[in-house]
Parts: C-alpha cells; structure tokens; sequence
C-alpha cells in the first residue's frame, strides 16, 4: 500500500480502483460546471430504474472561489473525482474505504470517519443524504445516497462518491499549498494551473462581460426550452444548454450583479431546466426502462 | 422472567439524532407493549454512531389471556344489525348469550383470547415500531422499497430469553451477530443477553452507552490537559456532539501554531469548534475573576486507537487546523483593513426583515433610542450614540460571516482597532447580551443601554410586522429578548420607562413606511405620467402631488392611529415577561398584576419595588385583615353599584356620619389618603404599606359595628360612599381586586 506519490497517481490508481470495481472509467464532461454532479453521467443516470456504474475526473469551476493563485487550497478550477454507483451496493462504504486504501491511507493509522453532510443542489433540484468522509478531521470524500434528482424520486438510490482530488493530494502528499503538489514527477501543480488561475480569478471577479453572459445565460434557457417543447424531445442536448445556463449564473454571481432576491429566482429558472431534462430523459430509451442492451 | 435485546445496526447515525432516536425507540416500544398488556420490569435503549439498542429486562414469555364482553344489539333490533355484530365479532348467533338488561335482552358476545407467546408479539411489535421511529430526517435505500431508516440498516439483532426472534425489515431477518468497531474489530459478534452483548462489544472497541462514552471524553480532556499544566474550556454542547462521533472515543492533544496566538482567542476557539470539534484549552485561572489564557494547544477526539500512538492523526489534524486557521487570519487581517464605521454604510444591503428595513435602518433606530436612554438615565450621550451606531457594522466582516456567533466580539474588536472609546468598544462587544436566561449581562452602562435599546427595537419592530410569538412559536426570540431587556433594567436598578423606547422604535419605523410608500407612489405616478395620453389632458404634476400626499398621508395616518394599542401590545409583552421571571424569584403574579393594572405604569424598577412591599404587606397580619376587609367593601360595593347602575364615587359627608365606628374610619381614610399620597410620590412604598396597615383596626371595627345597609337612604349611600374611598384608597397603591386570596 505505497501512497500514491504525485497527484496524476492518485488519480490513475483511483481509476484502477474503481475500474476493478466494475465502474465504466469515463472522461470528463465536455462543459464548463460546478461540479461533478453535473456531468449527465450522473444527473440524468442517476434516473430511472437501469443499473449504473461509472467514475470519472470532472474539472470543476466555481468562479467565486478564485483568489488570484493566492490561497493555499482555493481554487476556481479544480478536479472532483466522482463515483455513481446505481443501485448502491450494499458494501458501497467498504468499497469507498477499499479506495482509500489504495491510495496509500492506512485506516490503523488515520482516523477515519462519516459525519453528517445532507448535500443539496438547488439548481439540479437535487438532494441526498450522507456524509462527509473525515481522515484526521480533514473532509476528503463527499459521500451521498441520492433520493432525488431534478425534482424526481430516485428509485433505485445512487451512492455518489466525490473526491476533492487536489485536496486529497495534498493530504497524501504533505503539502501545505496547493501549488506546492507534484503533479508527476517532474512539473508541480503550479506550473500546471497557477497562471490559470490568476487570470481566470481576474475574468471571473473584474472582466467577465456580464451584458454577454446575462445573454448567454437567456440563450441558453431559450435553447433548452426550445429542444423540450417539441414532439420529438432531446433531453441531452438540452441538458447541455442547462449546464451552460447555470455556468453563467456561477459567472454572473461572482461578477457580484445578481442581487440576493434575483439569485433565488435566478436558481430557480437554472432548476426548472434541470427538471424539464431530467424528465425528458426519463422518456428515451435509455433513461426509460428497457432490458439493457435490448 | 425472560430478557429481550434488540440492537438495529447502520451505517453512521448523525450524532445530532442518536440521542432523540434513543428516547423515541423506547417510548415506542412502551406504548406497544402495554397496549398488549405487557408489564416488565426494567427498559433501557442506547445509540450510539452506529447501532441503536434496546433491552428489556423481566418481559413475561407470554402475553397475559383476555377475556372480553362485548356488548350488542337488542334482541328485537332489525336482523341487520345482528349480522353487523356477528360480523364485528365473527362470530355465529348461537355463540352469543342473551342478558337481561333494564332497557331489555340484548345479545352479548364473549371473546377469549387466550395470551400469545412473547416472540410472536414482539415480531409483530418492532418491525411496526421501526416504521414509526420518527427520524428528523430519513431516506429510502432499497431498490423498489419505500422503506426508511436514517441511512442503510444493516442488520438486526433481536432475541429474547437468549433465542431468535425471526422477523425482518427492509429485507433484513434478524439474527444473532453484530460487529465491533469499523476499524478496531474484524469479523461478526454473537450475542445472546444484554450483558454479554454490552461485554463482547466492549472488548472489541464500542462503549455502548453515551453517558459513559461522553464521560471517557470528559475525563479523557481533563487529562491530557492536566499533562501540560493546563485545564480544558467546558463545553456541553461540544461534548454531546462528539460522544455521537465515536464508538471508542480517544483523546490526543495537538498544538497550535505561534503565527496564530494573536487571533482574538474566540476566533480560534470559534473556528476549532465550529469546523473541527475540537476542545480548547487554557492556562489555568490565576485571578478570582479572570479565567486563564487561552492556550496554544487543543484536545482532540478520535474514533481509533491508531498503530503509531496516533502520531499521523495528531499530525493530520494540526495540518488541517493550520489551514482553517489561515483563513480564520486571512478575515481576521482583512477585515481590520476597513473600519467599522465604513462597513456600516454596507449594512444597507442586508435586510433585517422585509417589513422593517434593513440593518442600517434599525442600526440609526438604536442609536436614536440608546441616546434617549442615555439622556434620561444621564449616561454619556455621544458615547452611547456612537456605539449604538456601529453596533450592528461587524455583520458584514468576513469573521463574523463565517461565524455568525462571533457577532457582537468581532465589533468590539474592530471598534478598538479603529481607535475608538474603551467604553464603545466594549458597549459593541457586549449588546447582544445576556443570549439566555443564564448568561452574563453587559458590564458597562453604555453596554446595557444599547443593548436594552437593540432589544427594545427588535420587539417592537418585529410586532410592527406581525412577528408576534404565539404558543411555543417564536422564531425570533422575542421573549428572551424581552427577558434580557427586563434583567438588564432590574440588576442595574435602571429607572427608565419602557414605553418611551417602544414609541421611539415605532414612530422610526413607521415614518420609514411612510416614506416608502411615498416613493412607490412616485414611481407608480412617474410611469403614468408617461403615458402621453394622460399628459394631454390633466396636469399630471398636479396630479402627482395629490396622489401621492393622499396617499402616504392616509397610510401614516393609519400607521400613527394603530401605534398606541401597538405600544400597549408591546408594553403588555414585557408585563408577561416580567410575571414569568419575578415568579422563579418568588413573587406572585396577581400582584405584578394589580400593580400593573393601575396604567401608566412602565417603570418596571418603580413597579417591582411596589409589587415586593405589596407581597411583604401582605404576608403581615395587618395586611391579610385589611384585604379581608377590603374585599368585603368591594364585594358590597360590587353588588350594590350592580343593582343601582351605578359606581360610588361621591364625597363622603361628614355630616350624615352618625356612628363612631364610620366616623374614625372616616378620620382614618382621610389622613391615610393623604399620607399614601405623599408615600407614593416619594416612591416611599414601605410608609405607603405602613398607612395602609393602620387602617386595619378602622375597617374590621367598622364591619363590626356598623350596618352599611341602613334604613335610612342617604346614610346607606354615604356608607356606601365611605367603603368607595376606602376602595379608592388602597387602588392607589395596587389594584386590590386583582389579588388573590
């Protein structure tokens, strides 16, 4: 049980891992989002009653988490790694802790724990209930058992497993400042993403033109709502647009231009597409019931 | 008699339910065991992070035999009514007997049924118990089940006098096995009693029962602290939560690091507790008053007994503490970048409630009302003004964003950065005080009086808005506010009449709403006087005018009519506050009430201290007869005024007064009428007490000698006009007809 040295191990021996375990080994979603929720992998695969098993690396963007390349462990751009299991095992706890062995943390020598954290996106009309995973009181895992997923019940229940993978580098790693991480062997994390991140901190808060994202964030509902509102409905390409609306929310509320009234009505638009895809998935083939494969 | 053991085992129960879920599990079992007419002899339930678990000691291995008689329809009733009996019963004609009652023979049917075997009622019992256990929230797991637990239910241990008993839930039977601790035990634990289960479970790493987990933490804190001369910060709340994180809880000291110590100490212990849940330290008391300094070390309690003595757990947890600590600073520093009086021009931005402003409005409300309490209790004006202003600027500060609790301690803080008074600094530190019943009250004049300002307007404002607290309802701890307000005045002996506050906070707000409505008005005219059409044929400016004036004018009209029963509302609220906190001091409630009810009273200093001479006057020997006597005056008086429609009020004439007896009372009335008078005015309530009590002897002589109901009419009514003054005498000091006994 070697630790897993540089932060591209820890990912490659997570995707072992859970690739062991039976997950499809996906690629990150194509589309900027907030998190690895997001990816249709897991919002609209949670859905309906096939079987489902995947993990993945999902970049994830949260605009007013920039600090200029400043703080040691915040980021606007950082990586979740993200387990679905559907229905969830019911070992699905020891498989997590399998992993958390496989990266090289010995659970005899941490203390490992699950403390209550309910999660909840209110712009996925989504919710759960679970834990946060503690080793040594650091949160490493977010741990949740869906119930429900754009306003409908999940029936069977997903287990979904997020890691924050740099913070769990640097917990592996020892390191203080995130910029600080062996990405390999050879470059740092820093040399990877600092300057992203300082200019996408000064994007997001100074020169995000918010008149073009206020658009785009129209544009996108308009999209998505014309894609739905036909015979024929296309659940995934809609559900992009919904990804792209809620991106330009994130941007918007970091520009600080949306007020605290306009925010819960903003989220709430985001949801109402969540939700309309989420039922057109439901009618396709694949979101429906059909035996696999068949 | 036979034992039961029950234990649900689960993925981790949240430390905030375990205990309710425990209290619930017993309570419902209770009910349905009684409710099949079982008796035992002892129950106990117990949870803990991962496992809930009941024992029943000396259940009876069978259920008692019932017998029961039902009764049924006439025997001449229609025969469908005896085919609804029969089919209730199930049971055939000939099974039921005929009694003779006095309205007739009616058919009766016996039921026996003969006890069942305890494990059949208990499979049939905990499975409908387990549905119910009111979860505060749940979740379903099970494919195709509507069935919930807290999180995934495991399995099921269940047996009574030491075998199986087969039943199951979610899919799951019941067994004979459980498991020890998630890191520190491997494989499945049989157990068939309550003692070997709570033995085996010991032995490998689960302290079963929360008291004694949370008393291995205490002892365990205590310790470690002792090791490095230091003493642990007690913490209740802290300590509950962390017994529910760990079946074999471990204590382990860390430190913090020296970049850190100039943090203001509540910051660190803020943010230790809050996100960490660990217990800080302090240096132990050196002074009577002052409690140690914080120390630069912390305890932490784990769920593992680590290989390695818990060095990487020690290690792991300072790292993160580091990093929490480090943002801690980071707002820290920041918001020292920025004065207070600058962070009150954002307070615009957060509303304090949607129909009274937002918290600039109520800070300029406080600082209007706090300078007025300082005029008339002659405090220093501008002080109080200036720390009322700033009060409420720290709610935009990073720290007390990230730890809403901090609010108050971080103003204060900031206060003194800025360079501001002592007393203004410590005034913004301490107005949020006292937070309960049992919490300190602000030190400082200026302190209290802001804090009786802040408090004030938060009732009446919020009753402005209808925010009334009704039952157990009061979400924005109103009564306690009200409680603080009243302590606060009491302790330091304040003598400040509540009304005037109440009026200021809501005149402030209601002249805000004026204003509002006048610009909404505005903008409503504005739009209209756009429209071209209307443009060409009336003056819309005029129009604009009239509106506008009509309409703001009659609203504040409205507002400034309602605002007197508002005020007595609000005034009445505090009176209920005050009955509830004088009763835990002893002091009766019809008292405050009659003292209360005399009006115009709402100097609670002034009212207390009549209230305690009343209840002392009373308990006297004097006082007893003299509201004997009184009562009879006001019972004749009662009647009297009933049958003639009318109240006694007149002058006595001294000249219609033919017997001594209702001469010296007379003489008595007249003097003590006057002397209660100048007590009063004095505020002398004891001499006021004292002239009452020598009218004891007056009166009981009077009743004894002197027969109110004359013959003679204008004698019975100059009597009758006596016991009224004797009435209008005492009602000086207190509403007698409200006092009991």
């Amino acid at each position: 049980m070697a630790k897993a040295r540089t932060f591209q191990d820890l990912i490659l021996t997570l995707q072992s891992y859970w690739a062991a375990q039976g997950c499809l080994i996906l690629q990150p979603y194509d589309d900027q989002m907030g998190a690895g929720t997001f990816h249709p992998a897991t919002t609209l695969r949670a859905l309906g009653p096939r079987p489902w098993k995947a993990a993945f690396v999902q970049p994830s963007r949260r605009p007013s988490d920039g600090r200029y390349g400043e703080n040691p462990n915040r980021l606007q751009h950082y990586y979740q790694y993200q387990v679905i299991l559907k229905p969830a095992p019911e070992n699905v706890q020891d498989l997590y802790l399998g992993s958390i062995r496989a990266i090289g943390l010995d659970p005899d020598l941490h203390d490992i724990r699950f403390v209550e954290d309910d999660w909840e996106s209110p712009t996925l009309g989504a919710a759960g209930l679970g834990w946060e995973v503690w080793c040594d009181g650091m949160e490493i895992t977010q741990f949740t058992y869906f119930q429900q997923v754009g306003g409908i019940e999940c029936d069977p229940v997903s287990a979904e497993i997020t890691y924050g993978l740099e913070r769990l580098a640097m917990y592996v790693q020892n390191v203080e400042f995130v910029y600080d991480l062996a990405f390999n062997e050879e470059f740092r994390y820093g040399e990877v993403f600092h300057q992203n991140e300082v200019e996408f901190s000064a994007y997001n808060f100074e020169l995000a033109d918010t008149e073009i994202l206020f658009q785009h964030f129209k544009d996108a509902e308009k999209q998505c709502n014309a894609l739905l509102s036909g015979n024929r409905k296309f659940a995934l390409p809609a559900y992009d647009q919904c990804i792209k609306a809620s991106h330009a929310f994130n941007l918007l509320d970091a520009r600080g231009v949306i007020s605290v009234t306009e925010r819960a009505a903003y989220i709430g638009r985001v949801r109402a597409l969540a939700q309309a895809c989420c039922e057109a998935w439901l009618q396709t083939p694949m979101g429906a019931y059909k035996p696999r494969f068949g | 008699m036979p034992d039961l053991l029950l234990e649900l085992f689960s993925e981790e129960i949240p430390a905030r339910m375990q205990a309710g879920a425990a209290r619930d599990l017993e309570r419902l079992m209770i009910g349905a065991l009684t409710d099949r007419g079982f008796l035992f002899e002892g129950i106990k339930a117990f949870a803990g992070p991962r496992r809930l678990t009941l024992a029943i000691a000396g259940l009876p291995a069978k259920q008692s035999d019932v017998r029961e008689e039902l009764k049924g329809p006439k025997t001449d009733a229609p025969p469908a009514a005896l085919e609804g009996f029969l089919k209730k019963t199930s049971l055939t004609k000939d099974q039921l007997k005929v009694e003779k009652t006095p309205k007739g023979e009616v058919y009766m049917a016996v039921i026996e049924r003969a006890g069942r075997e305890t494990p059949h009622v208990l499979a049939e019992i905990i499975p409908e118990v387990m549905a119910k256990l009111p979860w505060p929230k749940s979740m379903r797991w099970k494919p195709g089940s509507s069935v919930r637990w807290v999180r995934p239910l495991h399995s099921i241990l269940c047996t009574f006098d030491g075998e199986l008993v087969p039943f199951s839930f979610a899919g799951i039977s019941t067994g004979l096995h459980t498991r020890g601790h998630r890191f520190l035990s491997e494989g499945k634990i049989e157990a068939r009693r309550f003692d070997d289960y709570a033995q085996k479970l010991k032995a490998n790493h689960v302290v079963l029962e929360a008291e004694e987990r949370s008393a291995i933490i205490f002892e365990g804190v205590k310790q470690a602290a002792f090791v490095h001369g230091l003493e642990m910060i007690p913490d209740e709340g802290l300590l509950a939560e962390v017994c529910g994180l760990a079946e074999w809880p471990t204590v382990y000291v860390g430190t913090i690091q020296d970049e850190f110590m100039d943090v203001p100490a509540e910051i660190l212990q803020t943010s230790m507790r809050t996100h960490q849940k660990y217990f800080s330290l302090r240096e132990p008391q050196t002074s009577e008053n002052k409690p140690g300094k914080m120390a630069n070390r912390f305890a932490l309690v784990a769920n593992m007994v680590a290989k390695d003595g818990g060095k990487e757990i020690v290690a792991g947890n300072e790292r993160v503490l580091r990093a929490r600590l480090s943002d801690a600073k980071f707002f820290w520093d920041e918001d020292r970048k920025k004065s207070l009086r600058d962070r009150g021009s954002k307070l615009t931005g957060i509303v304090f409630h949607k129909e009274v402003g937002t918290q600039s409005e109520r800070s300029l409300r406080i600082a209007a009302i706090a300078q007025r309490i300082a005029v008339v209790l002659h405090g220093d004006v501008e002080l109080t003004a200036e720390a009322a202003l700033l009060c409420k600027a720290d709610l935009t500060s990073g720290v007390v964003g990230e730890f809403p609790e901090l609010q108050g301690i971080m103003g204060g803080y900031y206060a003194a950065h800025d360079g501001a008074h002592a007393s203004v600094a410590e005034a913004i530190r301490e107005h949020y005080r006292p937070l309960g019943p049992n919490d300190d009250l602000p030190s400082t004049d200026i302190g209290s009086f802001v804090a009786i300002a802040d408090k004030t307007d938060t009732i009446a404002a919020l009753f402005y808005a209808g925010e009334i607290p009704t039952g157990s309802s009061d979400p924005f701890a109103l009564r306690r506010a009200a409680l603080g307000v009243i302590r606060i005045i009491l302790h330091n002996k304040l003598r400040l009449g509540l009304s005037d506050p109440i009026t200021r906070s809501l005149i402030l707000v209601m002249a805000a709403k004026a204003v509002e409505i006048d610009k909404k008005t505005e903008r409503q005219l504005s739009a209209l006087a756009e429209n071209p059409a209307l443009h060409r044929q009336i003056d819309s400016v005029q129009l604009m005018t009239k509106v506008q004036n009509a309409s703001a004018g009659a609203a504040l009209d409205e507002m400034v009519g309602a605002l007197p029963s508002l005020r007595d509302q609000v005034l009445k609220f505090f009176a209920d506050r005050l009955k509830v906190a004088l009763k835990e001091k002893g002091v009766r409630h019809d008292l405050i009430d009659a003292a209360f009810s005399l009006g115009n009273e709402d100097d609670l200093v002034r009212l207390v201290a009549r209230v305690e001479a009343l209840q002392a006057f009373l308990k006297s020997d004097d006082g007893a007869n003299l509201l004997a006597g009184y009562k009879r005056a006001a019972n004749i008086l009662k009647a009297e005024e009933k049958k003639e429609g009318k109240i006694f009020t007149s002058e006595v004439l001294e000249t219609k007064l033919s017997e001594p007896f209702e001469q010296a009372l007379f003489t008595a009335l007249a003097q003590a009428r006057a002397a209660i008078t100048a007590a009063l005015e004095k505020e002398d309530f004891a001499a006021a007490m004292q002239q009452m009590a020598a009218l004891r002897v007056p009166v009981d002589a009077f009743f004894k000698g002197v027969k109110v109901n004359a013959d003679d009419k204008q004698v019975r009514e100059n009597r009758l006009n006596l016991l009224a003054s004797l009435r209008a005498a005492l009602h000086q000091v207190a509403d007698f007809s409200r006092i009991e006994g």
